[in-house]
């Protein structure tokens, strides 16, 4: 196994119950990136940050540099919108970074909107995250009353207002023209993307730069560290380090930092320092390598790099950082219902082939559960698929405006392919019980 | 109440002032509103409508689509069980079906005596900690049956309401930005370039509103 020891790097502070205050942030060399970048001028922060290939952390893998360079020339307000709404299946990284350090990523907005340009920043936290919001409140509060965010930061001629704003309740509002409604206090319904690419039209119709959280609290160790010790890690492909949570059948359960692109999944899934094996020492069965949208893999591909290019290659993605494993006691009709029914409940209705068929979807899935699966249903499974993601194929094709509804064919088309004998038996058992159960006589009046 | 109160409706007008345009502070001043009441009620949708400049309608349009805004009464302490993927693999399924049964209701039911709702929900971002669940949205890890049982038992004998607010309030720390350093919100009308991406030397003439750098390329 290579298991690297590269010192942590957003989640430096995390052994410190109190790294959460000014003080000690301050103490542990806090708010020096944000003097040096005021020092160094904006177009030569945002260079360093664009050579550092600082992947975006929220999913998608764009290079944050890229992003930021994607507004168009001479048109202001700029906005920056932090997106905290981490609420993908599996995934738990951004909310320990926004409670145990939340002065990293307001220096990292402060950074980014100076780089930028931005005239006003709001941080969306997700609703349900009470002690997130607390955290950064309290941090923004120390931090304006120490003039390090509003007017003349640190006495220069940069100011900007940062806005601690909370969701309430939308998984879909972590795609980001849904944030940016959402934050014009609307309905949290993506936008049809062209033409509101938000570096280009977002908030309020003005360039928008939409980063995750743990995207942003990469940017202070950047410009402290330069972005050739940021490249000097990692994968040619993948920079830095990444956040990964390993949960369900491992024996640690856990979040870890690790070296981008060189550790691997039978690593951070079965290294004593990391996830620790499975549970019972079980047999593999099966794993999701980057959250509930993501295809999943199989003990065949354990020794993939944590890498994007490889596993894109391979046929999924790394998606948010969240690694779910499954052993060999797994029901995955039922793990398959689960990650179903979530799309189906987080569709925001305003595609039909995503509101109509992860609705069916679900409710198939759920009474081949319930012991009443038809023969037919595994090919109506298939087909209502390939109405949301037509050909099945990864990356995936899709009829509708966001990747939701395709998000809910993954499940479904990695364990009907691997597994289909399970679904089989169980539709068998049913159509069995069928044949010997008795006819119920119908009335004349039911036939008129 | 339901309407805010006096003090609640300067607090909201606070909170509008933060952004560049108004309406963006309707999940906050939804939030505002449960807070107070418990629930949204239709009286604090209209009021907030008032506040806003949008119609009522508007704002139930954009209350109806998010979960944690309840439009009817609930529990003092709302009781959500995660019933995603590390949670089902690590047995959310038979708590969700003890809870019910330790609580006499089934999910989306409260207890008659009015203190506990029970929901079962998506993932709520604890996955490693399964099988995990939120009362009032303060987190509990990894929790057995017996687990459940004593929280019940805290929660119904007041021995966790210093931990946990009533069903409403969220964060219990607010921003509260000093008025003398706020920077104040930026229009999406104010075309100005801002002054710290005027290139040195520039004189006012070239940096007002004609284009100035292209940050970050």
């Amino acid at each position: 196994m290579t298991i690297s020891d590269v010192p942590p790097i957003v989640t430096s502070r995390f052994g410190d119950p109190e790294a959460h205050t000014l003080e000690r942030y301050r103490a542990t060399g806090g708010y020096e990136a944000l003097a040096k970048a005021l020092s160094m001028g904006p177009d030569a922060v945002a260079a360093e940050i664009k050579e550092a290939s600082l992947l975006g952390r929220g999913g998608a893998g764009f290079p944050a540099g890229v992003k930021w360079g994607f507004c168009p020339e001479g048109v202001w307000p700029r906005y920056l919108v932090v997106n905290g709404d981490e609420s993908e299946p599996g995934t738990y990284k951004d909310r320990m970074l926004m409670e145990r350090d939340p002065h990293q990523l307001i220096e990292g907005v402060l950074i980014a909107c100076y780089a930028v340009g931005c005239g006003q920043a709001f941080l969306y936290v997700r609703g349900e995250m009470a002690l997130a919001q607390e955290r950064i409140a309290a941090a923004l509060n120390e931090a304006y009353a120490a003039g390090l965010v509003g007017r003349n930061i640190m006495g220069s001629d940069f100011s900007l207002d940062v806005v601690l704003h909370w969701g309430a309740g939308a998984y879909i509002v972590g795609e980001e023209t849904a944030l940016i409604e959402s934050l014009e206090g609307e309905r949290g319904m993506p936008r049809l993307k062209p033409p509101f690419f938000p570096a280009a039209k977002g908030l309020y119709l003005q360039p928008t730069i939409v980063n995750n959280v743990e995207t942003l609290s990469n940017v202070p160790w950047i410009v402290n560290n330069g972005a050739a010790a940021y490249t000097a890690l990692g994968a040619e492909s993948s920079r830095g380090t990444r956040m990964f949570a390993v949960s369900g059948h491992v024996r640690n359960p856990g979040v870890y930092e690790v070296e981008f692109g060189t550790t691997t999944f039978r690593d951070i899934i079965y290294a004593p320092v990391y996830g620790g094996g499975i549970a019972g020492d079980r047999e593999l069965k099966a794993f999701i390598p980057g959250g509930a949208s993501a295809p999943w893999f199989f003990p065949e591909h354990l020794d993939l790099p944590l890498e994007k290019v490889a596993v894109d290659k391979a046929g999924s993605m790394l998606g948010s950082g969240a690694i779910v494993v499954m052993d060999e006691t797994t029901d995955v009709v039922r793990a398959c219902l689960s990650l179903v029914r979530f799309f189906a409940h987080e569709s925001c209705g305003k595609c039909t082939p995503c509101r109509e068929g992860t609705t069916w979807l679900e409710r198939i899935l759920s009474r081949v559960i319930a012991g009443q699966g038809r023969a037919t249903d595994l090919d109506l499974l298939m087909d209502v698929s390939d109405n949301i993601s037509p050909g099945i194929a990864w990356p995936p094709r899709q009829t509708t405006i966001c990747p939701l509804g395709p998000s809910a064919v993954s499940p479904i088309a990695s364990a009907l392919g691997r597994f289909r004998s399970e679904f089989e038996e169980r539709i068998a058992a049913a159509e069995a019980a069928r044949v010997t159960a008795v006819p119920v006589e119908i009335g004349a009046g039911a036939h008129g | 109440m339901a309407r805010f109160s006096a003090e609640n409706e300067t607090l909201a007008r606070s909170i509008i002032a933060r952004y560049p345009r108004p309406k963006s502070a309707l999940i906050p001043l939804l939030h505002l509103a449960q807070e107070q009441d418990g629930w949204v009620t239709d009286d604090a949708m209209a009021h907030i409508a008032e506040l806003v400049g949008v119609t009522p309608a508007e704002v139930l349009g954009t209350c109806s689509f998010y979960e944690m805004f309840k439009r009817e009464p609930v529990g003092r302490y709302l009781v959500n069980v995660c019933t995603n993927i590390s949670c089902v693999l690590l047995g959310a399924d038979d708590l969700l079906a003890h809870a019910e049964q330790r609580l006499g209701v089934t999910v989306g039911e409260t207890t008659p005596d009015g203190a506990i709702t029970l929901e079962g929900v998506e993932c709520i971002a604890a996955c490693t900690e399964a099988p995990c669940l939120q009362v009032n949205y303060r987190y509990r890890y990894r929790v057995t049956p017996d687990d459940f049982d004593s929280l019940v038992d805290d929660l119904t004998a007041g021995r966790l309401a210093e931990e946990i607010p009533d069903h409403g309030t969220l964060a219990r720390v607010r921003q509260s930005p000093p008025a003398d350093r706020l920077a104040g919100p930026v229009a999406p009308d104010d075309r100005e370039v801002p002054v710290w991406m005027v290139p040195a030397g520039a004189d006012d003439g070239g940096a007002r509103g004609s284009g100035g750098p292209g940050g970050g390329s």
